[in-house]
């Protein structure tokens, strides 16, 4: 359900870029710390498009792995856990997530 | 950076795209003549976020404070809202907006306790909405008094996954996590976790008959959210709520 819910709102964004013309390829990119399951969110994509009247768009994720900055011990690493954001150096939780939390609609090809 | 996605025979497969789109999987007609490709970089949460500044604005033009109420499913969040009436709905004027997928089971049991209540059903499209998004909460807005409001609490629907995504107009978000969910929770759904300012860990009147150790509960709170304040209760005794309610009355002023 969740994925379905982005897709419509990827659409949303797709549309008011596209206007009327044909819809070939819709670019995503997803940080490692959104709740998004790929698969799902492709599959759903097939749904959506149809209701959304772009029935070519291809839809391309392109990921982005989870970095954090420690605030205990100054160090920026990649997080490879999908579980926590502690910082892998000292364990610490007190983070600032840099990277992970992106969303967002990059591109879209259009004919 | 890989990239993912399916094709129309239903193949999903990731690679890298270092290259322009001449790249032959399959048929795409049209690639090399007339297409434009449109740079877009807007966020897919955006149309909802502006429409979530539009509710926070309408709460704030009233001089209200919004909190959004989230958890699991049968954590106790209903049973945490009718303590809180109870408590204060003498001192402030409260509305609740009351998100279920379906029936109005919550809303009839803070019936006649003191605030408005304006229900939500989200059981239109494909099965019922997991959550609540700023335009639901802005229709929910007009079956509200909001000039005779102090604070209005959303009541989430019961989910940890979905909510934490969307604003919704509220200036806190508070979680209700109970002691029967397990202690590792936080770490399964960290987005939830972090995003909250508030975790009422719930149903600690339990704890003689469970394999449960609060402080176990609160480190691992902690583990991925070191800012959050954690308060123990019992919402079925009224054990530590008075935390609860002296957070909230420092919340509204």
């Amino acid at each position: 359900m969740h994925e379905l819910s982005l897709c419509r709102a990827i659409a949303g964004v797709v549309k008011s870029h596209a206007g009327e013309r044909r819809v070939d390829v819709v670019r995503v990119r997803v940080g490692a710390l959104r709740q998004v399951v790929p698969d799902s969110l492709a599959f759903c994509w097939t749904i959506v498009r149809d209701d959304e009247d772009m029935p070519d768009a291809e839809l391309e994720l392109e990921f982005v792995t989870a970095e954090v900055h420690c605030l205990s011990c100054g160090k920026q690493s990649e997080i490879e856990s999908r579980f926590s954001v502690a910082c892998p150096q000292c364990t610490s939780a007190d983070v600032t997530v840099v990277h992970g939390e992106e969303f967002l609609v990059t591109s879209v090809d259009v004919t | 950076m890989g990239r993912f996605h399916r094709h129309d025979d239903g193949t999903v497969h990731s690679h890298d795209h270092d290259h322009d789109h001449d790249h032959g999987h399959g048929d795409h007609s049209g690639y090399a003549t007339g297409t434009e490709r449109i740079e877009v970089l807007e966020a897919i949460f955006a149309e909802n976020d502006n429409r979530a500044d539009i509710n926070r604005k309408a709460f704030e033009s009233n001089g209200i404070r919004a909190l959004n109420l989230m958890s699991s499913p049968g954590s106790g969040k209903t049973t945490v809202l009718g303590a809180t009436l109870d408590e204060l709905a003498g001192e402030f004027a409260i509305g609740i907006i009351e998100g279920d997928i379906a029936t109005d089971l919550d809303a009839a049991k803070l019936a006649g306790r003191g605030a408005q209540i304006s229900l939500l059903n989200t059981n239109n499209g494909f099965g019922g909405e997991c959550h609540l998004d700023a335009p639901m909460v802005n229709r929910a807005i007009g079956g509200l008094d909001l000039t005779a409001l102090d604070l209005v609490i959303v009541e989430n629907v019961g989910n940890l996954v979905c909510p934490a995504e969307f604003d919704v107009g509220e200036h806190a978000k508070a979680m209700v996590y109970s002691v029967t969910e397990g202690e590792d929770k936080p770490l399964k759904y960290p987005v939830m976790f972090r995003s909250v300012d508030v975790v009422l860990l719930n149903k600690i009147d339990l704890v003689p008959h469970l394999d449960a150790d609060v402080d176990t509960y609160i480190s691992r709170v902690r583990e991925v959210n070191p800012d959050a304040i954690i308060l123990p209760v019992s919402a079925r005794t009224g054990e530590g709520m008075d935390a609860w309610f002296t957070w909230l009355r420092a919340f509204v002023r």
